[in-house]
């Protein structure tokens, strides 16, 4: 199962032409925002809040509680602590595995995107990585490890590297040689070629294995709590499930997808606007 | 002293059969001269320019440079611009400077002589071919080199643009007196630029003729004295531009 599709922004990278004097246009629109869109966005949030009572208040059931009652649950979790304390150490928890992942998985991928045997030998067990479901790695590892952070980290992790190093092995196939032919020419030293010439071309790529890394990975991780770990979101979905207990699964539900959120907000959306800016 | 003596070069081609690219190839230029290589297609110049940077090292000859082969401090310029896109243009001309911080003002200095200087932190996407060109040409000579490579790197430009960078290079090359080897197939240019042209034979490549070009400067490929030149000496070797020589050279260029 090889992935085939070009991370946005990862065009070929030296389109010069032009053959005349003068400026040109900007060689992208800008990404403007559409206008009236977080209106637009705010309006469909109300609508879904207006759905989910309108069926809370049609059900009457334990099992759908109200919106309101969800905003109370959450409150009270936040305000004894116990919703932050588990949520911090999901939070470790990711922030572990997808730069162990991220690190292992560039380090795989720039070597089979640039040695072809290696590439040849290393495919097949690319495909089973890809291929193996991610609760079968989480069991083993817990079972081989024990039941530890360490076990958790390294199941979420070897889940993610198979991707993260097929994106950046696509990556490094498209470096430009020409530009490393520069490099080469002017005698640059290989840090600097490394970081001024050949990384910034798979700063695409990286960014779309960081992207689809990260969500992979919040999944994974509260698998794992649940399956193994006596703390974190996961484990407290677990407990709320045995209680069925739906207005604690929804509060902690809403909580982790705002973190998501934020997170692409304030971390990945910045990184990625400050990397390719000079796309325009 | 650029010198170069390559008895052959081969490179196997695509069906996996060895390939002479050049052969009984016997040149040297002396610092400071601007030197020009015409030949035909595929006659090898390109992989001639890969030898002298060092790019490739696989050949039966050698080159050297003062007595020594080249490392460091070459110049280089393609036949494409080659700038990083995600560099802004200074950052692109420091990119080659040993230490960027002391090369600065230089890289400004030259920048601006080239009219760069009000696109100094822009990224080359907004720059026009010429432009893009010219940040090449000052990104090889910021490191003040004793020799620079240029292979048909005003190729594919309009006419009025190619004319303004090749004022600019003869500009700069007579201030900093870098030797320069430069590769093309348009003999008007050669002509135009060069103290003396090298002219190479078809594959396998070698010097075939040597001419020295004694017009007086500022030269132009339009200028009656380079056309009238090249008149000549088209008149007297007709497949000279296809790499062959039949007739000795002219006496009076």
């Amino acid at each position: 199962m090889r992935e085939t599709r070009t991370p946005r922004g990862a065009a070929h990278v030296t389109g010069q032409g032009g053959s005349g004097e003068g400026l040109r246009g900007a060689s992208a629109a800008p990404r403007s925002r559409q206008p009236g869109g977080a209106g637009l966005r705010l309006g469909s949030i109300l609508v879904f809040l207006l759905l989910w009572q309108l069926l809370a208040v049609t059900l009457q059931s334990a099992t759908f509680p109200a919106p309101a009652v969800v905003f109370q649950r959450l409150l009270a979790e936040i305000s004894s602590l116990t919703l932050p304390w588990h949520l911090s150490i999901t939070l470790a928890r990711v922030g572990v595995s997808f730069l162990l992942a991220m690190v292992i998985g560039t380090a795989i991928g720039i070597a089979m995107g640039h040695w072809r045997r290696l590439d040849m030998f290393l495919d097949t067990w690319l495909v089973l990585g890809l291929n193996i479901p991610a609760l079968v790695t989480i069991i083993l590892c817990y079972v081989w490890f024990g039941l530890n952070d360490w076990a958790a980290i390294v199941a979420v992790a070897i889940n993610k590297i198979p991707t993260v190093v097929v994106t950046v092995r696509e990556g490094a196939r498209a470096v430009d040689p020409r530009l490393m032919q520069v490099a080469a020419a002017y005698r640059l030293t290989r840090g600097r070629t490394f970081v001024r010439v050949y990384l910034p071309q798979l700063y695409p790529y990286l960014m779309a294995a960081a992207r689809a890394g990260l969500s992979l990975i919040w999944k994974i991780v509260l698998v794992v709590e649940l399956l193994g770990r006596s703390n974190g979101i996961g484990f407290q979905l677990n407990v709320f499930f045995q209680f069925f207990d739906i207005a604690g699964i929804l509060a902690y539900t809403l909580v982790f997808a705002a973190v998501v959120l934020l997170i692409e907000a304030i971390a990945l959306r910045p990184l990625e606007r400050r990397l390719t800016e000079w796309r325009g | 002293m650029l010198e170069i003596d390559i008895a052959r070069k081969t490179y196997p081609d695509r069906g996996g059969r060895s390939h002479v690219a050049l052969q009984g190839l016997r040149l040297a230029a002396w610092p400071g001269e601007f030197l020009c290589l015409v030949g035909p297609s595929g006659c090898g110049k390109s992989t001639l320019l890969n030898l002298i940077i060092g790019l490739d090292r696989d050949m039966d000859g050698r080159v050297t440079l003062d007595g020594r082969v080249p490392d460091k401090g070459i110049g280089v310029m393609f036949q494409e611009p080659r700038l990083m896109p995600w560099l802004t243009v200074l950052d692109n001309v420091l990119l080659v400077a040993d230490d960027p911080q002391q090369a600065r003002p230089r890289a400004i200095e030259l920048l601006r002589a080239m009219e760069l200087g009000d696109v100094l932190h822009t990224y080359p996407g907004r720059l026009s071919g010429g432009m893009q060109r010219r940040v090449a040409l000052a990104r090889a000579f910021v490191i003040e080199p004793p020799l620079l490579l240029m292979d048909e790197p005003f190729v594919s430009l309009d006419a009025p643009t190619a004319d303004r960078l090749r004022s600019m290079l003869v500009d700069l090359w007579q201030r900093r007196r870098s030797t320069i080897v430069f590769v093309t197939h348009d003999l008007r240019e050669a002509l135009a630029l060069a103290d003396r042209v090298c002219f190479l034979s078809a594959a396998p490549g070698r010097v075939v003729l040597e001419m020295p070009v004694e017009l007086p400067r500022p030269r132009a490929p339009n200028d009656v004295a380079v056309l009238e030149l090249q008149a000549r000496l088209l008149a007297q070797h007709p497949d000279l531009l296809a790499g062959l020589v039949t007739t000795e050279p002219p006496n009076d260029a």
